[in-house]
């Protein structure tokens, strides 16, 4: 393993490659994408520490290889936190390793509050990378508001490191809530639970995460889940107005949780899946979409996060399932990425929904531009 | 500012051109009188103006397709337009550059609220977006001042913001899919109604480019509920150290306004001389700070609001109890650029700094003016840092506006080196060309230019805009 201590040595090691390399942060989520044929590894482990952080400006700076945990710590010591949640894949991959914030950008790593704050490319203002030519390149800075330029921050999050090499990342934080509560109403079917979490997305209570866990085997026992956060008296009164429209929504009994951060961290985690086996799907799409989405391909198990909006599917370890599920999701314009399965699999179905021919030409351009050589995760990306 | 030479060759071809526009488009589809191209030779940065060649306005994405395809085979560059309020003159034309204006694509194509989108024709213009989902309470966020009268085309193109992006976010932020018309004609589309699309983020560079990677004619625009109510509060500070101070205070304390503007002493009498707001004559800095929800929501943040401006011992402090005393607070604020051009000419820079960094860069600002000998006024989004110096000058007299410039570049530059950049919501256009080297290094502009490569070979889109020309020079060739 390569793992060059600073940028500079990063941009060297990276200009003298032969052949390709698959990039690594912690390792915690490097069996996303389709598997990389290389012999060696180029770790950002050695790019560690934050070089910035001022509370009262919302912004935080970090080398790529810091871990998650050591800049969740330091913000939850000035009561702030990374607003988008980003999921921990490890339970679900079964992996181990270390996440650090270069690999939450690079996978654009997001979670339930999505819906609300935005995605982690949402939150990323700046970053700093090593091409695959080993220039080292800038983009965005480290201020709230900038349209200087073309924005890379975005191309760069969420391209898997196949476009570059991640050397730093300027994020924008938020204040920790004095409070939350969750609302949870038992026994709805997907499309009522989806026409629940509709109404409370569409009204005006600011709602932070809308989620419905299923249970195959006792329909009554299905969750679906409401989060609202902020101030004390303003939480009361929004799980009041909540309860309200959620009862006369769905007929049911709504319960109020004040404390429910395991519940949304295996929301978050998908930990449901975690001990089952089969291939585990993320599929995006309208909210409505998604449960005649679900009921259109077999599987063995289905979750909703975002308010419907994301699915998370549960199937056969087959390329007979994932043309189905791939299928599904081309017919509403959803896309469906292979998050967990065996390499053979992500290997003959790709990990990720194929791209529109122009899109395809535009990205296989890019990289390209940004890595002629082809050094870097060379097919994680492809379809 | 320098442009490029027109192609000699292209204004030798220019009845030929015309007449191969015309023949793919209906009779009022493309403008090529002299005199009626002068309503097309310049956007909202007056101070530069050039007719172009012809002006399309085009009615559907097939015709957008056609030009392009016509203008691709020809190598005549295309200045795509929106409702030309850009600031920077990213919608500049040059002489042999044909005018692709979307205004005319202005439809409501689909609203879905279960779903929380609407897709509309880009040329829409911001306000009438949320005009068509109001009825039903919902909003489109992104609110620039100009929303009234700029397109959704633009908003795009600029990444633009508003008073209250401090909550939800720029375009980029509340944008979920775009129909583009690439270089050469062909139709794609990108993103969709879904929160997030396969494949790298090419919406992410699509918003914020300048029309420079293809002609948007549709997106697809993620809308909120709209808030229970709203309630503005203004509280003045004898000094801008100390109504720096109580931003930054807010902010840490976890409360999050949906707007804190910033205005200082110069636009505050400016102001008060156009609309008569009411504003107190004696503060220096005067911040209005706005926060959403129930009653009771919005007098919680306030009393928390209320108490941190307390200890910063404010010169007043103004709550409002009415719907009208509420506008009047507004009032001064969205009056604030029109005051100025009240009283003189104005260049409105629009830098960011990061909030920390707000007192110093006052002070070395007005010292800069003052080394000038030119008057500044500022008023800007505090809760972001996103400044905007308006330079008061002469236009009719050539010095003054040379000095002028001169003064807005080093206010740019001051904001680089404080650790922010050169825009935060106008965009680069022409403008700021020249001092991306002062943000950017060779490498990083090529990596930039690099995805230009990519979209547009041939450079037809908006060439001479957002990169200097020494840099972006022979590309495309
Ligand atoms: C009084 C005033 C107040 C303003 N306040 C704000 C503010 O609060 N926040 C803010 O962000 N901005 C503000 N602006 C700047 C301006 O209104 C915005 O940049 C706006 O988004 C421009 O929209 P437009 O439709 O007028 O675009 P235009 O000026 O027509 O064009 C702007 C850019 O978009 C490109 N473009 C236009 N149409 C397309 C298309 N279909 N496809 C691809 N590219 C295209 C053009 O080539 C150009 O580069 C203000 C301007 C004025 C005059």
């Amino acid at each position: 393993m390569i793992e060059p201590r600073s940028e500079a040595e990063m941009a060297e090691a990276v200009a003298g490659l032969s052949a390709p390399v698959e990039v690594r942060g912690g390792g915690s989520r490097g069996a996303l994408g389709r598997p990389v044929q290389a012999a060696e590894t180029l770790s950002t482990g050695g790019l560690r520490g934050i070089s910035l952080y001022e509370p009262g400006a919302l912004t935080l700076v970090a080398g790529a290889g810091t871990p998650l945990r050591e800049i969740e710590a330091t913000l939850a010591a000035e009561n702030q936190r990374l607003a988008f949640e980003p999921m921990d894949h490890r339970p679900l991959l079964g992996s181990g390793g270390e996440p650090t914030i270069g690999g939450v950008a690079a996978c654009n790593v997001s979670g339930p509050r999505r819906v609300q704050a935005g995605a982690c490319r949402d939150a990323m203002l700046g970053v700093r990378f090593v091409d695959g030519a080993g220039r080292v390149v800038k983009n965005g800075g480290r201020v709230m508001k900038n349209v200087t330029g073309y924005d890379l921050v975005k191309l760069m999050g969420g391209a898997y490191g196949t476009l570059g090499v991640l050397t730093e990342l300027a994020f924008k934080v938020l204040p920790m809530p004095e409070a939350a509560a969750t609302l949870v109403v038992r026994g709805l079917d997907d499309v009522s639970a989806v026409a629940a979490m509709t109404a409370a997305l569409g009204s005006p209570f600011d709602v932070s995460g809308a989620a419905h866990l299923p249970d195959a085997g006792d329909p009554a026992a299905a969750r679906t889940l409401v989060r609202i956060e902020g101030f004390q008296a303003s939480v009361a009164y929004r799980a009041g107005r909540l309860r309200d429209l959620l009862t006369a929504q769905s007929r049911g009994e709504v319960e109020i949780l004040s404390e429910a951060a395991d519940l949304w961290a295996d929301v978050r985690d998908v930990r449901g899946f975690a001990d089952r086996p089969g291939a585990v799907w993320r599929i995006s799409a309208r909210p409505s979409d998604g449960p005649g989405l679900a009921a259109s391909v077999p599987h063995l198990a289905a979750r909703y996060d975002w308010g419907g909006g994301l699915l998370w599917l549960l199937t056969e370890e087959s390329d007979a399932a994932a043309a189905a599920v791939r299928a599904a999701a081309a017919r509403l314009r959803a896309h469906a990425t292979l998050v967990r399965g065996p390499a053979a699999l992500r290997a003959s179905a790709g990990a990720f929904q194929p791209e529109a021919p122009a899109l395809a030409a535009i990205s296989a351009g890019l990289r390209a531009k940004f890595d002629p050589r082809g050094l870097l995760n060379p097919g994680r990306m492809s379809a | 500012m320098q442009m490029p030479q027109p192609d000699a060759g292209i204004l030798g071809r220019r009845e030929a051109i015309v007449a191969r526009l015309a023949a793919a488009l209906p009779a009022d589809g493309l403008v090529s009188d002299p005199r009626e191209l002068l309503a097309y030779d310049c956007d909202a940065l007056t101070v530069y103006s050039c007719p172009p060649l012809a002006v399309t306005l085009p009615r559907s994405t097939e015709e957008v397709s056609a030009i392009l395809r016509i203008c691709h085979a020809e190598g005549v560059p295309v200045i795509p337009r929106g409702s030309g309020t850009g600031l920077a003159g990213g919608a500049l034309p040059t002489a042999d550059a044909v005018v692709l204006g979307v205004a005319r694509l202005n439809a409501v194509l689909e609203t879905n609220y279960a779903d929380r989108y609407v897709r509309v024709q880009s040329g829409r213009t911001n306000l009438s977006v949320t005009g068509a989902v109001e009825p039903d309470g919902f909003f489109y966020a992104p609110d620039p001042s100009s929303q009234l009268a700029c397109a959704i085309a633009g908003n795009i193109a600029m990444n633009s913001g508003g008073a209250h992006c401090l909550k939800y976010g720029v375009t980029t932020n509340n944008l979920l899919g775009v129909t583009m018309v690439m270089a050469d004609g062909e139709v794609v589309e990108i993103g969709g109604p879904a929160m997030d699309a396969a494949g790298y983020d090419l919406l992410g560079v699509i918003c914020g480019s300048e029309g420079q990677l293809g002609v948007v004619t549709e997106a697809t625009l993620r809308i909120l509920p709209k808030p229970e109510g709203a309630r503005p509060i203004l509280v003045a500070y004898d000094s801008a150290v100390t109504a720096g101070a109580c931003v930054s205070d807010i902010i840490r304390a976890g409360v999050l306004p949906v707007a804190i503007e910033f205005m200082d002493k110069p636009i505050i009498h400016l102001t008060e001389a156009f609309v008569g707001a009411g504003y107190p004559m004696d503060a220096e800095a005067l911040l209005i700070i706005e926060v959403e929800g129930s009653p009771a929501e919005i007098e919680e943040q306030l009393e928390k609001i209320k108490a941190i401006a307390e200890t910063h011992h404010p010169t007043t402090l103004r709550e409002s109890a009415s719907e009208a005393q509420s506008k009047a607070i507004w009032a001064g604020r969205k009056a604030a650029f029109g005051a100025t051009g009240q009283v003189a000419d104005y260049l409105c820079m629009d830098g960011t700094i990061p909030t920390s960094a707000l007192p110093e860069t006052l002070g070395r600002m007005t010292q800069l003016a003052a080394d000038y000998g030119l008057r500044v006024a500022n008023v800007f989004h505090a809760g972001d840092g996103n400044l905007h110096p308006l330079i008061m000058f002469d236009a009719n007299n050539p010095e003054e506006l040379r000095k002028a410039e001169a003064l807005g570049a080093d206010i740019l530059r001051l904001c680089v080196e404080q650790g922010g950049c050169l825009t935060g919501e106008h965009g680069v256009g022409v403008e700021k060309r020249d001092l991306m080297v002062h943000q950017y290094d060779p490498v990083d502009l090529e990596a930039q230019m690099g995805v230009k490569d990519v979209f547009d070979p041939k450079w037809i889109l908006n060439p001479a805009k957002v990169f200097p020309l020494a840099a972006s020079q022979g590309r495309g060739a």
